[in-house]
């Protein structure tokens, strides 16, 4: 009988606030060590947590999207634990009464299908500093700088089955993250990391089998290959007779295998009890109503708004909608342009191409949305064809101006002038008189042989449809 | 000069230019190098900053300047951070500490024109009634040097009733400030919780820890009162609600005053000569037209053991950051991170912290939360109950501060669960947090007498008023050690 793959994923989600989330030290990524960590973070004795109330309204935005229930009354809890990196000896989180209750996400998979997760819960809490343990000998360097950093940690039900959903779901939680502008969901700065929770079951079988924590994995490609590995050991471990324990394990990406952390973090007791530096967090009506005012369009409605507003597929509108720049480029393509499926095809296949390669987002394209729409309104109005617009398209990509300026320069307007484009055709049939035979006898295959001699002879630059049109013609003999 | 005057006498005397502030504060600091050896009321003394802060509050009034505590002395209990000073919380642990940053309340009296002459001895992170765990020795009580003085602001009570300041700042978290003013003679009063900012008063039982202060009158705390209420950003839990004038409302007379003596504070366990100082003192009330009426607080026996749950649960936790690794006390060449850990804390706490933090991991540890933490606050719950329904009966309510007068030293120290039974009448107080004050009302055996009084939330107007009526009516506040025959 078939293993089945269980997956629940823990996020934590960076919210991309200025400050911490209870203290006014700055968020910035990549500071000089311990330059931004005030006396609170440092846990001086008397120092007192307040709230950041952008944080909770990031929270309440996420939770909105999700069509999750808001938590009127959120609580947070200390975390107690001892770890050089956690300052106060305990991380502030919220344990019972999160800010974000139950909602859920729909994903769509490579076939196109969709799959709606759950998410049991997303609740507010701090992070940790870190330790550096490389650079000192016999000894353990603390960065507090992280220390206190505003996180959205986001609990999926074990609603996911295969390692493809699992990466599906976190594009889909990265895509609505940067939507809401609530993180900027750089997994490999830390703005987003996973845990999953791994096990298997035979299909059918209604009870869930021992799972595996696998902590802190840092790419969408990783997930996938770290849920993979994992799940294969648990089967060919149950398979040999053997049996799965409860545990934390770490996931090596240079041998693409899982191992076992210290079984000590297990035997750890939190004891969990609500911070009393801090009051419940109370969220009215009108707070949401006020936050659900200021969402933006989000990707599940654009998708669907690109398909009946611009008439595109499904799978494009998709594809265009997942990342909010990428969607804003488009429209704006689509503005500049008027022509929505060319606009599709261009952003989705050639510009994607170039930013792939390059390894660039699209913030950092090398041609402008308003350079890309220049170019496809000389495709709409024949000054080139399709064809040379990808030479275009090149030039512009190497910085050499905008399409106007690059077909002037390299004289690359399309023939249209019925006479030059007859004189061409004239000269081509002069010159293959064999193949004008061939053609007459029935042989109309020869006529893309025509058709490519008279594109080479105009250097590409001869309407194709006058091409065949004129070429028609003649050969028929008139 | 007379160093046995309270703030508001030394006020009215600085207006008056009878004396500087330099000249005062010198006499004070003459006063503590004479006698802070036999009592050890000061763990740091500051002289420098002291002058250099009566300079400056002699040069505001040269410019015309007549705020009430301008140029006032004053000490810190060492809980309150000071920067650039040592703040230790009488302890080993932050022996070392220098804090970078000053508290709320000391920053809001510096900034009335306040001279701080140092700071004062205490339990070791307030955990005590008896002034006996400090790290820098036993506080003795200057009524009687074999005595202690209360804990935990005992050092701050024993330089008051010394005349080693005029007003002290003090904590009460189960009857911090209530209990050495009773011991030592003194008016202690412990606001409604969040009245006065904790930004920089280091914590020991978040949820129940509160600043107040020790003076010689009713009249002295309304002055300090007004200066250090109020809501501050810096601490959540601070109430954002406005502060009464409460010099103007002391002069209220008492007539139609209903006073609520709850009978379990006047049961089994009550020393028969404190009742009968507390009795006479009740009589004072009711010729100043006050009525007595007998309230009954049925959960309030409940309080030492919800008490001794709730404060060592958060101290477990609010304790934890000191750990050796980013300031305080570490251990001598610790051999890896787990040892670091063990070492510094074991090494730089004493016995009693020791113990509060073991009970609190207990209490909230897994398996026992629902029963110890969970229980707790339940009863912690009826305990504020009980209060709700006695005010609806009456104005506020009166009764012993302590069980007894000031005990011998080292009579206690031995049994965590006597020592504990010291707070028995002012712990259901801080459980309600609601605002308490104890007064002194008499004399037994030489020893001062308590008096409590607790009102309703945010009402400490009404009990500065009630205790300066009283004070206008007898003069147990103003005997010193010495004087009473």
């Amino acid at each position: 009988m078939a293993w089945e793959t269980v997956i629940g994923l823990e996020v934590h989600v960076q919210l991309s606030t200025k400050s911490k989330l209870f203290s006014g030290s700055s968020t910035r990524f990549g500071a000089e060590p311990n330059t931004q960590a005030n006396i609170y973070d440092l846990a001086l004795p008397g120092t007192l947590p307040v709230l950041n109330a952008e944080a909770v309204r990031m929270a309440v935005r996420f939770g909105l999207a999700i069509g999750a229930e808001i938590g009127k009354k959120s609580v947070f809890d200390r975390k107690n634990y001892f770890y050089p990196d956690l300052p106060k000896g305990y991380q502030t989180s919220q344990l019972s009464f999160p800010t974000v209750g139950k909602g859920s996400l729909t994903i769509t998979l490579d076939d196109g299908t969709t799959k709606t997760i759950g998410v049991t819960r997303a609740h507010i809490e701090e992070d940790a500093g870190k330790s550096l343990h490389e650079e000192f000998p016999d000894a353990t360097g603390i960065d507090l700088n992280r220390a206190g950093t505003p996180l959205l940690e986001i609990v999926s039900e074990p609603e996911i089955r295969s390692a493809k959903e699992a990466v599906a779901y976190l594009k889909k939680l990265h895509s609505l993250i940067t939507y809401l502008g609530i993180s900027d969901g750089d997994m490999s700065q830390g703005s987003m990391r996973c845990d999953a929770n791994v096990s298997v079951r035979k299909v059918g079988d209604p009870n869930f089998g021992t799972r595996t924590e696998i902590k802190n994995i840092n790419s969408f490609r990783f997930v996938e290959k770290a849920i993979l590995v994992e799940a294969q050991r648990q089967i060919d471990l149950i398979e040999d007779g053997g049996k799965v324990i409860q545990e934390t394990r770490l996931y090596d990406a240079d041998k693409n295998e899982t191992r076992s952390m210290r079984t000590k973090e297990v035997a750890n007791d939190y004891r969990y009890f609500p911070e009393p530096d801090l009051l419940p967090v109370i969220i009215d009506d009108a707070f949401i109503e006020e936050v659900r005012s200021t969402l933006p369009e989000l990707p599940d409605v654009k998708a669907q708004r690109f398909q009946s507003q611009y008439g595109l597929s499904a799978y494009d509108a998709n594809v265009l909608a997942a990342e909010r720049a990428t969607a804003d480029y488009f429209e704006e393509v689509v503005k500049g342009s008027g022509d929505a499926k060319l606009s599709a095809n261009w952003v989705m296949v050639d510009l994607q191409a170039v930013l792939n390669k390059n390894e660039l987002t699209i913030e950092q394209s090398p041609v402008s949305a308003a350079a890309l729409a220049g170019l496809i309104r000389r495709i709409k109005d024949n000054t080139i064809s399709s064809k040379i617009a990808k030479t275009v398209f090149e030039a512009m990509v190497a910085g050499e101006g905008d399409a106007d300026a690059i077909i002037e320069a390299k004289g690359l307007k399309q023939v249209t002038d019925v006479g030059a484009i007859e004189k061409i055709i004239d000269t081509v049939l002069a010159n293959n008189p064999a193949q004008v035979e061939q053609y007459r006898a029935g042989q109309e295959k020869v006529f893309t042989f025509f058709v490519g001699q008279v594109m080479k002879e105009s250097k590409g630059k001869a309407n194709p449809a006058q091409v065949n049109e004129i070429l028609k013609s003649k050969l028929a003999g008139n | 000069m007379n160093l046995k005057q309270g703030i508001a006498d030394i006020s009215r005397a600085l207006a008056k230019g009878e004396y500087s502030s330099v000249e005062l504060t010198r006499a004070y600091l003459a006063q503590i190098e004479a006698q802070n050896a036999a009592l050890n009321a000061y763990i740091t003394v500051t002289p420098e900053r002291a002058l250099a802060q009566a300079e400056a509050a002699d040069a505001r009034r040269a410019k015309g300047e007549t705020a009430p505590l301008l140029g006032v002395p004053l000490a810190h209990k060492d809980i309150f951070c000071t920067r650039g000073v040592r703040t230790s919380c009488a302890s080993r642990m932050l022996d070392n500490f220098i804090a970078p940053y000053d508290a709320t309340v000391v920053e809001k009296l510096d900034q009335a024109g306040m001279v701080t002459l140092g700071k004062t001895n205490m339990d070791e992170f307030a955990m005590g009634s008896s002034n006996e765990s400090s790290w820098y020795g036993p506080v003795r009580n200057p009524w009687n040097h074999d005595m202690v003085p209360g804990g935990s602001s005992g050092g701050s009570a024993a330089a008051v009733a010394a005349s080693l300041c005029p007003a002290a700042t003090a904590t009460d978290t189960g009857g911090s400030i209530r209990q050495p003013a009773a011991f030592c003679g003194l008016t202690g009063i412990k606001p409604t919780y969040g009245r006065i900012s904790r930004w920089g008063m280091i914590a020991y039982a978040s949820s129940l820890d509160q600043a107040g202060v020790l003076t010689r009158s009713a009249e002295d705390a309304a002055l300090l009162l007004q200066a250090m209420a109020g809501f501050d950003p810096k601490d959540s839990t601070s109430a954002d609600l406005p502060v009464p004038d409460y010099v103007a409302a002391l002069a209220q007379p008492l007539k139609g005053l209903r006073i609520g003596l709850p009978k379990e504070h006047f049961a089994t366990g009550l020393d028969a000569e404190v009742e009968q100082q507390i009795r006479a003192a009740l009589a004072v009330f009711e010729s100043l037209g006050a009525t007595l009426v007998e309230v009954s607080l049925p959960n309030s026996h409940l309080s030492i053991s919800a008490y001794y749950v709730i404060a060592p649960a958060e101290a477990s936790a609010n304790l934890s950051r000191y750990d050796g690794v980013r300031y305080g006390y570490r251990c001598d060449k610790p051999q890896d991170l787990e040892d670091l850990y063990k070492r510094s804390r074991s090494e730089g706490f004493g016995a009693e912290v020791k113990r509060r933090i073991m009970v609190g991991t207990y209490a909230l540890s897994a398996g026992y939360y629902d029963a110890y933490y969970i229980k707790a606050q339940k009863v912690r719950r009826l305990v504020k109950e009980d209060f709700t329904r006695a005010f609806e009966q009456v104005d506020v309510i009166m009764g012993p501060t302590t069980p007894s007068t000031a005990f011998p030293l080292g009579s206690k120290s031995k049994d965590p669960v006597t020592m504990y039974l010291e707070d028995i009448y002012t712990i259901a107080v801080n459980l309600a947090g609601l605002p308490g004050m104890s007064i002194p009302a008499g004399f037994v055996k030489g020893l001062p007498v308590g008096l409590q009084i607790v009102g309703r939330d945010f009402d400490e107007a009404r009990l500065l008023n009630v205790a300066h009526q009283f004070q206008l009516a007898t003069d147990w506040h103003t005997r010193t050690p010495g004087t009473q025959a």
